[in-house]
C-alpha cells in the first residue's frame, strides 16, 4: 500500500528545473533509501513533498489525498516529517524546547518525550542545554527527535549522517528499527550506497533529476548501482 | 543647584521611559519575529489615542473602562492588516513591507487629519491625570505616570513568560531564528505573524490610551512616537525587551535633563544620546550576546 | 557578424529620443511663450522628477531605503538662505554650492546611518533629519522656527530674469539629474550598485567594494539634492526647519517613484504625471487626497511592484532608457533571444 506517491513531478526553481517526470512509490511501513551524487535533486524532491516548493496539481499524493499546492505546516498536520540537511536546530531553543516545537502540529502516536529521551538516552542530560552546546552526533538526534515529536506517518530523514564521525552515523541509525516497529514510513537520503542498502527495504536512485533505478536493493547488482548513481 | 533640581528631572524622565517602552514595545515584537519594521507604528500608537477618545466620549466610560474595548480593537484591527497588506510583501525583500507600512503611515495619518481635524485633543476625564504623590522636599510623581511606568514593566514581564514558558513564545521564537524551518515543525507562519502583529498592535493600543490620558495629541504626532520606539530600541540593544526599557528610560532623562535646560532641546537632547549610542556602542547598551 | 552582440537602442527608443530633444527645446523657449503659473507649473514637475531620481538612485538601484532623504532638500534650502542673505552670494550660484554642501554633510552621516542595517537604516536617516529641523528650530540668527524670506536677496534681480532662471535651473535639474542616473548605471558604478542590491556577499566575492559603492550612491543622492532643495526654496522664497526639513518631502519622493516604477529611470518622470494628474483630479478633497494617493502606492506595492513604467517595459519590453546589457543573439533568422536579468524583488 503506497503511503506516499508521487506522479509525473517536474519542478525546480524559476526557469531551472531540477527534477524531470519523477515517478516515486513509498510504501507504508517501509523504509526508503534515496540514493544520488549531489545536485542529483534528492533535496529538492523532499522540499517539494514537504510542501516547501510548490509541485504541479495533482503530482504529489500522500495516503491518497493530493497535497501538492497545501502549505508545509499543513502537510505536517497530515503526517509528514522532515529533517532537514543540516540539522537546522532552532540555536535560542534549548533541545527540550526543539523537541516541543515538533509537537506543535498536536498529531496523537506514539512518540512524546519520554519516548524521545528513551530512544536518545543522550539528550536526556543534556534536555535544558542551548542546542549549540551539544555535539554534531547530539544535535542529529535532537533533529531526528523534533520530526517524530510530530507523530509523522512519513518521517523524511535528509543527509543525516552528512559530517558525522562513522561511530556516531552507527548509533543514529540504530534508532531507525524502534522507529520503523512504531508502524513510522522512513525515507532516507544518503550518499553512502553501502548504509543505504544495509538499511534499507527499497532504494532508489536519482541521477540529474531522473530516477535511474528503483526497486529491493536484492535485486540489484553493485554494478547495477554504481551505473545508476554515476552515469554510464 | 539644588538637589531638586537634579532629582526631579532624572526622576520623572524614568518614569517618561515607562511610557516610551509601552511605545517601543511593538516595534521590537514585529522586528524580532518577523524582521519587518512597521514605519506605521507610531501613527498606529496615534490611531489608538484617538479611539479611545471616541470610545469614552461615546460610552461615557473611564478612560481605563474604554481600553478594554480599544485594545482587543487594535488587535483585531493588527491580525487583519498582517494577513491582508504585510503578509502578501514579506520576503527577503525589505522594501516592499517598509513601503507598504510608510504608505499607511500617512493613509492613518490623513484620515485623522480628515476625520478629527488638527485641533489638539484630549482626554478630561479622569481624577488619576492629576493626582500626584508627594516625596517631600518639594518632590513629587504623578500617579499616572507611575501607572504607566507599572504598565511597561508588567508587560514586558508578561511577555518574557510568554516566551519562555508557552507553546506560542517557543513557536515565536522558533519562526524568528528560522521561518522554513518553523514550518516543517507545523508552524502556519502567515498566522503566527498575524498573532504577533495583533499583540503588537494591543500593547500599542494601552501605550496610545495613556498617551490620550497623559497629554493632548494630534494627527501627525506619530513620526515623533515611532522615532522614539526606534531609539529605545536601538540604546537598549535589539532583541532584549528589559533593554528596550532601560534604553526607554535613558532617553526619558535624557529628555527631560534637556527640557530643563532649553523648553526647544528637550527631545533633541533624545537624538543625541541615541546618535552618540550609535557610535560608540551601536549593538545597543544591553544587547543579548548572540550565539549564531 | 558576431553571435552575440550587446545590443543597446532600438530604433523606437531612437524615435523617443528625438521627440524628447524636441520636448525639451521647446520646454526651454518656456519663459517666452508661458504664464507664470504655467512656468512654475513645469519647474515644479522637473524638481519632483529630480529629487524623486536621487531616491530611486539610492532605494531602487542601491539598496538603500531611506526615508530621511528631507534632510538633504533642508541643507540645501539653508545653504542658499545662509550663503544668499548673509553673505551675499548669487542666489543662482548658490544652488551648485548647496548640492556641494549637502554632500560634504553626507559623509558624516553615512557615517552614523551605515551602522544600521536594513530597515532599521530606513529610520535612522529619519531621526538625523528630525534632529536637523530641531537643531535650526534653536538657532535665532537664520530665523528660528519661523524661518526667514529670502525676499531680500531677491530684490535686485529683476523679475522676469528671475523667474526664468529659476525655471531653467529647474529644467536643468529635471533633466541633467534624469541623465546623469542614467549615466552612472550605464558605468561601472553602476554594475557594482546592481550587484550590491541583488546580493552583498556575491558581489563581494566579485570584489565590489560595497562600503565604497554605497557610501558613493548615498553622496551622489545628497549632492542631487541638495541642489534640488536650494531650488525649490528659491521658488519658495521662504526657508522653515518644519518646511524644509519636512517628512512630506520624502512622501512625494516615494511615492513618485513606487508608482511610476521603482529601479528605472523612466519611473519617477511617469510618476511624477500621475502624481500631477492626481493632486488636480483630488484638489477639493483636502487629506482625502494624500489618503488616496497612500492607497494608491500601497495598492501598487501589492499588486504591480514594479510600478506603471516597470509594467509597461515588462509588457512591451521597451525602455527609453536601457540600463541594462541586453544581449543579442544574431543567428541566420535573425532573432533574437533576451537574457533580462531580474532583481530579486521584482521576480518574486
Amino acid at each position: 500500500m503506497s503511503l506516499c506517491s508521487v506522479r509525473r513531478l517536474s519542478v525546480g526553481y524559476g526557469d531551472f528545473k531540477v527534477l524531470f517526470d519523477i515517478d516515486l512509490d513509498i510504501d507504508e511501513g517501509q523504509a526508503m533509501a534515496m540514493i544520488g551524487a549531489n545536485g542529483a535533486g534528492k533535496t529538492t524532491l523532499l522540499r517539494a513533498i514537504t510542501g516547501l516548493l510548490k509541485a504541479p496539481d495533482d503530482s504529489i499524493k500522500f495516503a491518497g489525498r493530493p497535497i501538492a499546492g497545501t502549505p508545509p505546516h499543513a502537510i505536517v498536520a497530515l503526517g509528514v516529517a522532515m529533517v532537514p540537511e543540516g540539522r537546522c536546530l532552532f540555536p535560542s531553543l534549548s533541545v527540550e524546547e526543539n523537541l516541543l516545537v515538533g509537537a506543535h502540529a498536536k498529531r496523537r502516536g506514539p512518540w512524546t518525550l519520554q519516548r524521545v529521551y528513551d530512544l536518545f538516552p543522550a539528550l536526556l542530560q543534556r534536555r535544558r542545554a542551548p542546542v549549540e552546546l551539544l555535539s554534531g552526533g547530539q544535535q542529529q538526534m535532537v533533529a531526528i527527535g523534533r520530526a517524530l515529536m510530530s507523530n509523522p506517518r512519513l518521517l523524511l530523514c535528509d543527509e543525516v549522517s552528512l559530517g558525522l564521525a562513522p561511530i556516531v552515523i552507527k548509533s543514529i541509525y540504530c534508532a531507525f528499527p524502534a522507529i520503523l516497529a512504531e508502524g513510522t514510513t522512513i525515507l532516507v537520503v544518503e550518499q553512502d550506497i553501502g548504509r543505504a542498502i544495509a538499511m534499507a527495504d527499497t532504494v532508489t536512485c536519482l541521477q540529474e533529476g531522473k530516477v535511474t533505478l528503483a526497486g529491493p536493493p536484492k535485486q540489484f547488482s553493485r554494478a547495477d548501482i554504481t551505473a545508476a548513481y554515476f552515469g554510464r | 543647584m539644588s538637589l531638586f533640581a537634579v532629582v526631579d528631572p532624572v526622576m520623572q524622565g524614568l518614569l517618561l521611559g515607562g511610557m516610551y517602552a509601552l511605545f517601543a514595545i511593538g516595534l521590537s515584537l514585529s522586528f524580532g519575529i518577523m524582521r519587518m519594521v512597521n514605519i506605521a507604528h507610531g501613527d498606529i500608537i496615534v490611531l489608538a489615542a484617538y479611539v479611545t477618545l471616541v470610545v469614552v466620549e461615546t460610552l461615557a466610560v473611564n478612560p481605563f473602562v474604554a481600553m478594554i474595548v480599544v485594545v482587543p480593537s487594535l488587535a483585531a484591527f493588527g491580525y487583519v492588516l498582517q494577513r491582508v497588506l504585510l503578509n502578501p510583501v514579506l520576503g527577503d525583500d525589505i522594501l516592499p513591507p517598509l513601503l507598504v507600512t510608510f504608505g499607511l503611515s500617512v493613509i492613518i495619518q490623513n484620515l485623522l487629519l480628515a476625520v478629527f481635524s488638527a485641533d489638539p485633543m484630549g482626554i478630561h476625564a479622569d481624577a488619576v491625570q492629576t493626582a500626584s504623590i508627594g516625596l517631600g522636599g518639594g518632590l513629587a510623581v504623578g500617579v499616572l505616570p507611575l501607572i504607566i511606568f507599572a504598565s511597561a514593566v508588567a508587560v514586558v514581564a508578561g511577555l518574557e513568560l510568554l516566551f519562555a514558558f508557552t507553546g506560542l513564545g517557543r513557536a515565536f521564537r522558533a519562526t524568528s531564528d528560522n521561518q522554513t524551518v518553523a514550518q516543517l515543525m507545523g508552524i502556519d507562519n502567515r498566522h503566527l505573524y498575524a498573532v504577533a502583529t495583533a499583540l503588537a498592535l494591543a500593547i500599542s493600543a494601552i501605550a496610545g490610551s495613556f498617551l490620550a490620558l497623559r497629554t493632548t495629541f494630534v494627527p501627525t504626532l506619530g513620526p515623533s512616537k515611532l522615532l522614539v520606539a526606534f531609539e529605545a530600541i536601538i540604546v537598549g540593544g535589539m532583541g532584549s525587551l528589559w533593554g528596550t526599557l532601560a534604553g526607554a528610560m535613558l532617553l526619558g532623562v535624557a529628555q527631560s535633563i534637556g527640557f530643563r535646560y532649553n523648553s526647544g532641546s528637550g527631545i533633541l537632547a533624545g537624538h543625541f544620546v541615541f546618535l552618540a549610542i550609535l557610535l560608540v556602542r551601536p549593538q545597543g547598551l544591553f544587547a543579548r550576546a548572540r550565539r549564531s | 557578424m558576431s553571435l552575440l552582440e550587446l545590443e543597446n537602442a532600438s530604433r523606437l527608443q531612437h524615435g523617443v529620443w528625438i521627440a524628447a530633444a524636441a520636448l525639451l527645446a521647446v520646454l526651454i523657449l518656456a519663459p517666452w511663450w508661458a504664464d507664470d503659473s504655467d512656468l512654475r507649473s513645469i519647474a515644479e514637475f522637473a524638481y519632483l522628477v529630480a529629487i524623486a531620481q536621487m531616491w530611486n538612485l539610492l532605494a531602487g538601484y542601491g539598496g538603500l531605503i531611506s526615508v530621511g532623504q528631507q534632510v538633504f532638500i533642508g541643507i540645501g534650502g539653508y545653504t542658499l538662505l545662509i550663503l544668499s542673505l548673509d553673505a551675499g552670494i548669487s542666489p543662482f550660484l548658490c544652488i551648485p554650492v548647496a548640492g556641494v554642501v549637502s554632500a560634504l554633510f553626507a559623509v558624516p552621516i553615512a557615517a552614523v546611518v551605515f551602522r544600521l542595517q536594513g530597515p532599521y537604516f530606513a529610520i535612522g536617516t529619519w531621526v538625523v533629519a528630525d534632529v536637523f529641523r530641531l537643531a535650526l528650530d534653536n538657532v535665532p540668527a537664520i530665523g528660528g522656527g519661523s524661518g526667514k524670506s529670502l525676499t531680500s536677496a531677491l530684490m535686485s534681480i529683476p523679475g522676469w530674469q528671475r523667474e526664468a532662471t529659476t525655471y531653467w535651473i529647474a529644467l536643468g535639474l529635471g533633466v541633467g539629474l534624469t541623465i546623469g542616473v542614467y549615466l552612472i548605471l550605464r558605468s561601472r558604478l553602476g554594475l557594482a550598485m546592481t550587484a550590491v542590491r541583488d546580493s552583498v556577499p556575491a558581489s563581494e566575492s566579485l570584489g565590489v567594494r560595497v562600503g565604497r559603492t554605497k557610501l558613493l550612491i548615498y553622496v551622489a543622492s545628497a549632492l542631487g539634492l541638495g541642489m534640488a532643495g536650494a531650488l525649490i526654496y528659491l521658488t519658495k522664497l521662504r526657508v522653515s526647519p518644519d518646511a524644509a526639513f519636512s517628512m512630506d518631502w520624502t512622501v512625494l519622493m516615494i511615492f513618485i517613484v513606487v508608482i511610476g516604477g521603482i529601479g528605472t529611470v523612466e519611473g519617477p518622470i511617469v510618476g511624477t504625471a500621475v502624481f500631477f494628474f492626481l493632486r488636480a483630479m483630488l484638489a477639493d478633497f483636502g487629506p482625502w487626497y494624500l489618503v488616496i494617493l497612500g492607497s494608491v502606492a500601497v495598492v501598487v506595492m501589492l499588486k504591480a511592484r514594479r510600478g506603471i513604467w516597470g509594467w509597461v517595459a515588462g509588457r512591451f519590453n521597451f525602455h527609453v532608457f536601457p540600463t541594462r546589457r541586453r544581449i543579442r543573439v544574431n543567428s541566420l533568422r535573425s532573432g533574437f533571444a533576451e537574457m533580462p536579468p531580474s532583481p530579486r524583488y521584482l521576480t518574486e
